[in-house]
């Protein structure tokens, strides 16, 4: 990883798309890099749209502003793409990665004229499937992971299962279905 | 041997509370900082540390109550933000002139009005007179660093006064960066074992604390209060040196970031000081200018000689303040610079933005713009305006 790769992300107040920007962090810093996970915060209410950041990088990090002109965005949900723009500042040479049952181009004449890769994944799809329940981090997580190659898909599922072992102490049952997530969405995103 | 983790700013502070284990902390939450007080409740519910912490009813309350622990013989401590510091107006000032070693968790955030969460510096600048003690922090590690450092500077015999542990509201308290924290042991020893030469509970000396004080007394009280400060500066070094024995980590009134060749230089406080050295690396590598950074960590007591001294050589300086105070003329770093180099006989060019209020962003290519004006100021002898802004729409911008 010769230069910072920075990532921004795109959800609703309630979603967990902050959640997710730390814990990609979490897990990068555990992958050995220098990491930052930062959200911003607007009036905060639940729905509202927000925003959250990664910076990963091999090298020490100093810079403290928010990113401009990401390497990657995540948009969690998908009714974001039609009044927020997302694709702003995003390098043609990225990628957007967002959470959707749609094929990407039925989705890219909302991006505005981006020219990068764009991804799509049914994080709730999976989510039900894996876990009985809707919660779109692992899959955005694992999504993001792929697309980026910020780390070896194996070194992250490693460390995700120590990490859900360790949070999930009182509730192992619900380790084996995040673990189950996190590889469909591998399966599911072709890079 | 420091130990490699990653924490948010607030996380860095509560860790290093806890390796110190205070007596008492009295606090009321206020956003951004009120996971200090969460995460040392969450410490003390699970028999981590012993420190007595007290629900008050607000922050004048929490800052009277260190008062009273800390004048009884505690070691006390209390964190807040914004309206929170303000509120605790009154007793600011009385923690300081009472000689109180009182050590307060600042998380920098806007005064109201127009109601704001986010980063900037009007509420510690707005107590900046009130003498305490106070120093900023760049990044979650120095926000740590800065804190095990506090009561061996608050309580040196010398000094006695209290201490203001600043850092920039959601920036670094809520961002998570890489860290490197030192071992439980080491930091207890380093801090040591308060004990204060007077205190109320001492029934051996009988004393009064915070009596009326007559005009035949008062300015001598005021004056010892500027000399606590002066001796602070010794202490402050003396405490960074053993902390940098510690840890490999140097501290001193300020850092100077590629400043030793620099033509142009910018000083500021806090966060935005690590954008800027990331314009500094790219400026350098891509043009060759000589730029630097004089990077502000003692803002109180003032080290202006050491500041012109490090200046002395520069042709341009920008100095940038996240706070206003409304004097039509410039911020409070401005002011204290521009006066400082002027003692000095510094004939370089001083010019005062006004960056980053209420949270607004500033960017790498913010601070190589200022580079570029600096450079042509420098050129032309010629400031104009010396009192600007950075990032400011003005009419008819989006």
């Amino acid at each position: 990883m010769e230069k910072t790769v920075e990532i921004r992300w795109h959800g609703r107040g309630g979603q967990g798309a902050k959640t997710a920007a730390l814990l990609l962090a979490d897990v990068s810093f555990k992958a050995g890099k220098y990491v930052q996970g930062f959200p911003e915060y607007g009036p905060e209410r639940m729905g509202a749209p927000i925003t959250a950041y990664n910076r990963i990088s091999d090298n020490k990090i100093t810079v403290h502003s928010n990113i401009y002109d990401p390497d990657y965005v995540v948009v969690v949900d998908e009714g974001l793409l039609d009044s927020i723009d997302v694709t702003a500042g995003l390098s043609p040479e990225g990628a957007i990665v967002i959470n959707s049952a749609k094929k990407p181009e039925e989705l890219a004449s909302k991006l505005r004229g981006y020219t990068g890769k764009i991804y799509t994944v049914d994080a709730r799809k999976i989510s039900v499937e894996a876990l009985g329940k809707y919660f779109p981090n692992s899959p955005m997580l694992a999504a993001i992971v792929a697309v980026s190659g910020v780390m070896d898909r194996d070194q992250f599922l490693n460390e995700m299962e120590a990490s859900y072992r360790h949070k999930f102490s009182k509730k192992p049952e619900v380790i084996e279905g995040n673990m189950n997530a996190l590889r469909m969405t591998f399966e599911e995103v072709a890079v | 041997m420091s130990i490699r983790e990653r924490l948010s700013g607030n996380e860095a502070v509560a860790y290093a509370i806890k390796q110190i284990n205070p007596d008492v902390m009295p606090a009321f939450p206020i956003t951004p900082s009120t996971e200090i007080p969460q995460y040392v409740s969450t410490y003390i519910a699970n028999g981590e540390m012993d420190t007595e912490f007290i629900h008050v009813e607000s922050e004048h309350s929490s800052m009277s109550a260190a008062i009273g622990a800390s004048a009884a013989g505690a070691r006390t401590l209390t964190a807040t933000s914004s309206c929170g510091l303000a509120l605790m107006w009154e007793e600011l000032y009385v923690a300081a002139s009472d000689r109180l070693p009182v050590v307060l968790a600042l998380v920098n955030r806007a005064l109201s009005g127009p109601i704001n969460i986010n980063a900037d510096h009007s509420d510690s600048m707005g107590a900046r007179d009130a003498g305490w003690i106070q120093i900023y922090a760049e990044s979650n590690q120095e926000a740590y660093d800065n804190f095990i450092q506090a009561y061996p500077i608050a309580e040196n015999p010398d000094v006695m006064l209290p201490v203001m542990i600043c850092q920039d509201g959601f920036i670094t308290s809520h961002g998570v960066e890489n860290i490197e924290l030192e071992a439980d042991e080491d930091v207890k020893k380093f801090v040591g074992e308060y004990d204060p030469e007077h205190f109320l509970l001492n029934e051996k000396e009988p004393m009064a604390i915070g009596p009326y004080a007559v005009s035949n007394y008062y300015m001598e009280s005021k004056r010892g209060q500027r000399q606590a400060m002066l001796n602070a500066k010794k202490v402050i070094l003396e405490v960074a040196e053993r902390f940098e024995k510690m840890t490999g980590r140097k501290y001193g009134f300020f850092e100077e970031y590629r400043l030793d060749d620099a033509d142009y230089a910018i000083v500021i406080i806090g966060s935005a000081a690590g954008t800027a050295k990331a314009a500094i690396e790219e400026i350098r590598k891509t043009t060759g200018k000589k730029v630097g950074l004089l990077k502000i960590r003692v803002f109180r007591p003032f080290p202006e000689e050491e500041i012109a001294e490090a200046l002395k050589n520069v042709k341009a300086v920008a100095v940038l303040d996240r706070s206003e105070m409304f004097s039509g003329t410039g911020g409070p770093l401005g002011a204290e610079v521009t006066a400082g180099l002027y003692r000095a006989g510094s004939k370089a060019e001083v010019v005062n933005y006004i960056y980053g209020l209420g949270g607004r962003d500033i960017t790498v290519e913010d601070f190589e713009r200022v580079y570029d004006e600096l450079e042509n100021m420098a050129a032309t002898h010629e400031v104009k305006d010396n009192y600007r802004y950075i990032g400011l729409r003005e009419r008819g911008d989006r």
